[in-house]
């Protein structure tokens, strides 16, 4: 496996932030979370729950709600604007403000024509989905009181909103009032506090249910408004609702962190009267669950804890596979560190600002797994602020470390820096090409001689560096004419010896460039999961790519088809505990001095995959390290397979190797995580 | 060895209450359990047991009422029987004979006809394995029949009852073991299998403890090892099964039962808080703590009227459901016994270790206990490893005047204890603390008596610190004379050996003090060293005067013999190389008891110190040692004829085995008289037997004995003398219908029990007083009631020297008024 040089980097302040919403697409199984940052990101339910598409936030973008319409999603924020996305760019199509003050909720119902939102003031506006807009329809009939929760009746005729001390039901025809639920006060001390109806769902039998912040669910008739049955769940807030699809179960997010489940069940069994009952609880998370969603196999769940939690209904799946681990989704799937492997410089990209370290150095020899004293502390070199209220979506810092480029949803910058002595400084580069507006993903070239800039559709636009002047060079575009939608490039790989360039984009097509003749070279086939990670090998010029089903590829890109390699891996099956892993590879390296070794990482582990080595079967101990070392020196070899694991690390965010062999790995403990998050509600704990 | 037929070793009281679970009649007025080889009727309101419905021979291993009729109660024992029994009557109705041992008895109202058994599996070689089986109880007239109509339900659960229980409407049976639950559902005959894994994440351990199925929906609760209750729906699917989880109990589960509407779910543990959860709102629980031991199961009646909660201290507690506590039922108390077996000469109760700190008196006659007398007077705190003062040494003098107990507290380094005295109070009627003497010696006492002379009161205790110390009552007249104290009146010591055991004479003129391997002999007056007996080397174990014609004798166990020596010669009378480990004399007679282990069970040797024979010796009357044993005095003494059992004729003989079981002796005679006792039908339960009951009731029955008696010596037929009160009309009256003859059998019985005799004229000749008495009896017969003691009975036959006792005038007078005094305010109290 062979020994390295270890820079455990623990200054990276990565700080994710809270869920606030989460919304289902039940057509494509795309999950759309909002975050408190104004960020939301597309998870895909289909392909391990990979996170396709990040659209960066803005300062006080404050959003509340989301909504789907159809593959539209929209969204409403305490900022009084109604947002409609482009998924396919990744950032907002539009915004609209509905007058209404901040808004709480939107939801849409499930004819896919109208979307209401509940508004500060008292009133659920209507709107009219149309091509390309949405369009102002009516109030309903204005409440004393902010609107905080909204569902529809599935047949569209009615919907309810939960609100201060009540619910009602609005005819959405007439546009009135039809029932006035009321919802107590808790008791004691909050009973002079009002109670806050955060989650309505309506059934299409007629069933109310709702979520309040006097810690109960309760279920009401709407033919007769009235109160059926009230379950305490909490002695807190219950927070979130979501129903699944069939109408058999409803969890609800708790302030004390945990998802009740209750479930539509017959009393006695064999007979048709059924009953909510409260059966599961699943606890996940230590904070607030703001957003719940039952998937019907799975309840995914989110908060002020920043996690994603994804935890399967065993009893609705019916085979073992990898939708049957819990997966908790910490760290976003694609890297927020570059690196400038010759220079020894860290980018660390933070929402608002970017931060520019320089490694520290040791130049003693240690034992194995011993810690070696530091001569040179790492250092930094640089704070960046951005201008503006949006936020970095993506940035690079060059393999030499002369250049630094970011871009936001608005603009595209990019630096040069001057590191004399200790002296840093930094300019901004004025004349850029006009095309460079703004970017989903740069790249620099190996020699810091070129800047990539994936562009919309897909596009990747060329700009050739030097000291004085920035020539914009070609526009490098996928070749199908009539796919003007393609999505976003999220990833690109350029090639050591500066002949090629591989992108791949969310519609899981990777396309490879030839620099030198400026165009197309090949497509690489589709494959039926997202690309997380790639690299171009630096010696055969292969591309390496990582899927988010954990599948491996290799790619020559001279000859336009698989390697004999990967062919073989294809044919023999990964390992199982490989497949079962639950976090997406989101970085590939290789090491020069070692061309058949291949580094791979994911927030667990980082992993060396020695392609000359057989590759395990499935029978074999998979995670061997420990046995190979206890084994004699002749026996090991017998034991070894290609895939060498390494978990020694915490919860990792890169793994890159230096120039000088030395390995960078950018750990963020989720215990620091969690000491910086607000305290969470106290509850007693037994013998406390 | 010649077998000892006419003996048979018998559990005779103090029996566990607490081993299955209780049964509350429809009409809460009767608590029944089983009780070592009986079944028990309890009084829910007066917690007097009402009958014992004996008939088992083995340990009773469950009760349930017949759900065909209320009045009715299956038991089940290990003996391999199911018996019916009218408990209201208290008799049996049916045995119906299985074979195997039984170990636990389930009944369904959906399956008539049918009862449900757990047994041990047969033709397994691994292991112990269980099955369920129905048994169908075949519809014969006849008293016993032999069930063998069955089919097994389910193999391989558990033999614990609570793991099993029976779902809404008898649908279907949950049984869980380990980690598994299991789902019969009879109508699919399909057996549904849920796991659980042995620990998850967060280290919970998960295996089931105890099931409870909800009467109304298809929910089972089930508890587990780490103090979860997990509530299961949906359970007809193999995969879509779920369950909702609540957690209180921070220990095992031990029992959890369903109110019968549903409405609530009872859960107990050793917490000993019984928790009611409401099923409607989940979060919402109500407790009743401090209920006593370890809550082993808990019973609902079925009117959900009242709870009861079974103890590990061989208590039942009865709850009413607005959850207040509204009887206790409290059994011999078997936790550790570290004091003797003390009889206390007043109540005639056992006495021993009873709640931690407590001595309990327990009344072996009656069964119950009496009371529990705090000695440590120090609040006890259930924790693990917490070091508290336990009653180590306890001891009356002969009269029940005064009682010496010793507490202690710690290991040898910082050992603290304390020498208490307990004088009796006639006023108040109880024991009450006298003296406290927390140095008494320096060390540990060994041991401790009470002179029995009736001149002083004299208490002698030796500790490991080579002394023995002399304690006096002693009317300080500086102080207060009314309150006399005890003080040290003299040391003595024998070359500062450890004294091991000492005992008084059976006049109190010598002491006998036993250091390591020397019996010293001293004079109570003097207290002059007289002698030292030391023959055969040994450590003395156990020291032991004759008593009444073997007086002159005092007898010494060492590890290798049993040694008598002749005070009078100071000789060494004879000796037995025997492994003799208890010793004990009876105080009434002048035999001796001595058990000793041999080939793991005990041997029980019964001598006279004059004669080197034994009168009586019983091999194998337990398995183990023998851990301590008394002579308890007979209420009446028995009259056996028969030579090798006199020695049980005044006292009995009680002892407690390894297991904590509390066994005597039992002859033949003693026997047939039970049985006797217990033909006679019970009548007329519209009065509890409450204690203004048993007030008025002793002398009606006192009344009747005379009554009989008089039939023994005239040897008249009793039917012909009273028409009303004779043997035919009041069998007639008082037999519950369905156990009665045919009614023409009864009619030719029934008139001539009406047809004038002609012996009437010698009735004349019947003493005049009596007759007066006896026909003023007749008029309050209806609160006539007999309890089943049987022991007024027993007196009839009794032997010559206990004649009844007979009334003085003044006496006389003084009944006459007490019954002329309208007592039926106590009528109208009791049955309100």
């Amino acid at each position: 496996m062979g020994e390295f040089k270890v820079h455990r980097v623990r200054f990276f302040d990565y700080m994710p932030s809270a869920i606030r919403a989460l919304a289902f697409q039940p057509q494509r199984e795309k999950i759309a979370v909002a975050r408190t940052s104004g960020s939301v990101e597309i998870f895909n339910c289909a392909d391990r729950f990979f996170q396709e598409k990040i659209i960066p936030g803005r300062e006080q973008a404050a959003t509340e709600a989301l909504a789907w319409v159809g593959d539209r999603l929209f969204s409403a924020g305490l900022n009084g604007v109604i947002s409609e996305y482009d998924l396919e760019n990744q950032k907002v199509k539009y915004t609209i403000d509905a007058f209404g003050g901040p808004m709480w909720t939107i939801a849409s119902n499930q004819q896919g024509t109208h979307l209401a939102v509940g508004c500060e003031d008292g009133t659920v506006k209507l709107f009219e989905v149309c091509e390309g807009k949405i369009q102002f329809e009516k109030n309903l009939a204005k409440q004393k009181g902010r609107i905080l929760s909204l569902s529809w009746h599935p047949s569209g005729s009615r919907i309810v909103a939960g609100m201060m001390d009540m619910i009602r039901v609005f005819n959405t025809e007439t546009g009135q009032s039809v029932h006035r639920l009321l919802v107590e006060r808790g008791i004691g001390a909050s009973r002079s506090v009002e109670c806050v109806v955060w989650g309505v769902v309506y059934l299409s039998d007629g069933t109310i249910i709702s979520g309040d912040s006097s810690g109960k669910v309760k279920i009401w008739d709407d033919l007769t408004g009235t109160l059926i049955k009230s379950h305490q769940v909490t002695k807190w807030d219950v927070l979130a609702l979501s129903v699944s699809q069939d109408e058999t179960s409803v969890v609800a997010g708790t302030s004390e962190g945990t998802v009740v489940q209750f479930q539509f069940l017959s009393v006695v069994l064999g007979q048709e009267d059924k009953e909510w009952v409260q059966t599961r609880i699943f606890k996940n998370h230590t904070h607030d669950v703001r957003a719940v969603l039952e998937l019907g196999t799975a309840v995914v769940s989110g908060g002020m804890d920043t996690q994603f939690v994804v935890r399967p209904l065993l009893d609705k799946i019916e085979e073992r596979g990898p939708e049957c681990v819990l997966r908790k989704i910490q760290f976003p799937h694609r890297s927020l560190v570059s690196c400038a492997k010759k220079a020894g410089l860290l980018l660390f990209q933070y929402p608002g600002h970017l931060e520019l370290w320089r490694l520290g150095e040791s130049d003693g020899h240690g034992a194995s797994g011993s810690v070696l004293p530091v001569k040179r502390k790492p250092e930094k070199l640089l704070h960046l602020k951005i201008k503006g209220e949006e936020h970095i979506c993506c940035s690079a810092v060059s393999p030499c470390g002369e250049w630094i480029a970011y871009s936001t949803v608005a603009s595209f910058r990019l630096y040069r820096l001057h590191c004399d002595n200790n002296n840093v400084s930094i300019t901004k580069v004025s004349k850029l090409p006009k095309v460079l507006s703004s970017a989903n993903q740069i790249c620099f070239s190996s020699d810091s001689s070129k800047l990539f800039a994936a562009s919309t559709c897909s596009s990747v636009h060329v700009v050739s560096l030097s000291q004085t002047v920035h020539k914009f060079v070609c526009t490098l575009k996928p070749k199908s004419g009539e796919t003007l939608l393609t999505t976003a490039v999220h990833l690109l790989a350029a090639s050591e010896d500066g002949k090629w360039l591989a992108s791949a984009n969310s519609d899981r097509e990777v396309q490879i460039y030839n620099l030198t003749k400026m165009k197309l070279h090949s497509t690489v086939p589709v494959y039926n999961s997202g690309v997380t990670a790639m690299a171009i090998h630096p010696t055969t010029n292969n591309l390496f790519m990582v899927h988010a089903d954990q599948q491996v590829f290799e790619y020559s890109i001279e000859e336009k088809k698989y390697t004999d390699w990967s062919r073989q891996v294809q044919r023999n099956g990964l390992h199982y505990l490989w497949l079962a892993r639950d976090t997406p590879v989101t970085n590939v390296t290789f090491n020069p001095k070692n061309p058949t070794h291949i580094i791979l990482h994911d927030a667990y582990m980082f992993c060396i995959i020695d392609q000359t080595l057989p590759l395990p079967d499935s029978s074999s101990q998979f995670y061997n390290q420990l046995t190979l070392r206890s084994l004699p020196e002749k026996d090991r070899t017998k034991h070894s397979h290609a895939f060498k694991m390494c978990k020694t690390f915490k919860e990792l965010m890169f793994v890159e190797l230096m120039e000088d062999q030395s390995l960078v790995a950018v750990e963020r403990p989720l215990v620091e995580i969690a000491a910086q998050l607000p305290a969470p509600v106290r509850q007693k704990k037994f013998a406390t | 060895m010649v077998e000892q037929s006419g003996v048979r070793v018998v559990r005779c009281g103090g029996n566990k209450i607490n081993f299955r679970a209780p049964i509350i009649t429809k009409d809460c007025r009767f608590l029944i359990c089983g009780s070592g080889d009986s079944v028990k009727v309890f009084s829910t309101s007066t917690e007097e047991c009402v009958h014992v419905l004996e008939g088992h021979t083995d340990q009773v291993t469950g009760v349930a009422l017949n759900p065909a009729n209320h009045l009715q109660v299956y038991s089940c024992s290990a003996d391999g029987t199911v018996r019916l029994w009218d408990f209201i009557d208290g008799i049996l109705i049916k045995t119906f004979i299985f074979g195997y041992p039984i170990l636990s008895l389930y009944v369904s109202e959906k399956h008539a006809g049918v009862i449900f058994v757990i047994v041990a599996m047969e033709n397994q070689n691994k292991g112990e394995n269980f099955q369920l089986l129905a048994l169908h109880l075949p519809k014969v007239p006849d008293q016993e029949v032999e069930a063998k109509d069955m089919f097994a339900v389910l193999c391989d659960i558990s033999p614990n009852p609570g793991s099993t229980a029976f779902g809404q409407g008898g649908e279907y049976i949950a049984s869980a073991l380990g980690l598994r639950l299991n789902v019969y559902f009879f109508r699919k005959q399909k057996t549904y299998r849920f796991s659980l894994k042995a620990t998850d994440k967060k280290g919970a351990k998960n295996a089931f403890t105890c099931v409870a199925c909800h009467p109304k929906d298809d929910c089972i609760a089930t508890g587990h090892e780490d103090g979860k209750i997990r509530l299961w729906r949906n359970f007809n699917q193999k995969k879509e099964y779920t369950y909702s989880t609540q957690h209180w109990h921070h220990n095992a589960v031990s029992s959890l039962c369903f109110t019968p509407e549903g409405m609530h779910l009872l859960s107990g543990g050793v917490e000993s808080v019984l928790v009611q959860w409401h099923c409607e709102e989940v979060n919402k629980k109500d407790f009743l703590p401090r209920l006593g031991g370890a809550i082993s199961h808990i019973a609902v009646s079925s009117d959900g009227q009242m709870y009861c909660t079974s103890h590990s201290d061989n208590k039942i507690n009865i709850i009413h459901c607005s959850f207040k506590l509204s009887a206790v039922i409290q059994g011999l108390v078997k936790g550790n016994i570290w004091t003797d077996l003390v009889i206390d000469s007043r109540t005639k109760a056992l006495v021993m270790n009873g709640r931690p700190g407590h001595l309990q008196f327990y009344s072996l006659q009656q069964d119950k206990q009496l009371y529990s007398l705090d000695i440590v007077q120090q609040e006890y705190i259930y924790e693990e490893g917490l070091d508290q003062f336990e009653v180590m040494k306890a001891v009356f003098d002969v009269r029940g005047n005064w009682l010496a107990t010793v507490e202690e507290r710690g290991r040898d380094s910082d050992l603290e204890f304390a020498l208490k005295l307990w004088g009796f109070n006639e006023s108040a009627q109880s024991l009450e603390l006298n003296t406290t003497i927390t140095a008494a010696h320096q060390d540990r006492i060994t041991s401790m008596c009470f002179s029995p002379s009736t001149e002083t009161t004299m208490l002698v205790t030796a500790a490991k610190d080579g002394q023995f110390k002399v304690w006096l009552l002693g009317t300080d007249s500086e102080t207060q004379k009314e309150q006399a104290s005890w003080s040290c009146d003299f040391v003595g010591s024998y070359h500062g050996l450890q004294p091991t055991n000492c005992c008084f004479s059976s006049d109190g003129s010598l002491l006998a003090v036993s250091f390591e391997e020397v019996v010293t002999v001293w004079s109570s007056d003097t207290w002059g060293l007289l002698t030292t007996l030391c023959q055969p080397p040994g450590p003395i174990r156990e020291l032991c005067f004759g008593r009444l014609s073997c007086s002159k004798y005092l007898l010494a166990t060492t590890p290798k013999n049993l040694l008598c020596w002749n005070l009078l010669t100071c000789s060494l009378e004879w000796s037995t190389p025997m492994d003799v480990h208890l010793l004990r004399s009876d105080p009434l007679s002048d035999i001796i008891a001595a058990f000793c282990l041999h080939s793991k069970s005990s041997n029980l040797f019964v001598f006279r110190p004059s004669e080197p024979r034994p009168l009586f010796t019983q091999k194998a009357v337990c398995e183990g040692k023998v851990q301590r044993c008394v002579f308890a005095p007979r209420a009446e003494p028995l009259d056996s004829c028969d030579e090798r059992f006199q020695w049980l004729n005044r006292s009995r003989l009680y002892y407690l085995t390894e297991k904590m079981e509390l066994l005597s002796f039992s002859t033949q005679t003693e026997d047939e008289r039970i049985l006797k006792s217990r033909k006679q039908l019970l009548v007329d339960d519209s009065v509890a037997v409450t204690p203004f009951y048993l007030l008025l009731g002793k002398h009606r029955r006192q009344q009747e004995e005379e009554d009989k008696l008089n039939f023994m010596t005239n040897k008249v037929s009793e039917r012909t003398q009273h028409p009303q009160a004779s043997v035919a009309v009041k069998e007639l009256l008082h037999t519950p219908a369905h156990v009665l003859p045919a009614a023409s059998f009864l009619c030719s019985m029934f008139v001539n029990s009406l047809l004038i005799s002609n012996t009437e004229s010698r009735e004349e000749k019947q003493p005049s007083e009596k007759d007066e008495d006896s026909d003023k009896e007749e008029d309050d017969s209806e609160e006539e009631m007999e309890t089943g003691d049987g022991q007024q009975e027993i007196r009839t036959q009794g032997s010559v020297e206990e004649a009844p006792p007979k009334l003085s005038k003044a006496e006389e007078k003084e009944l006459r008024r007490v019954r002329k005094t309208d007592f039926s305010w106590v009528t109208s109290l009791s049955s309100s």
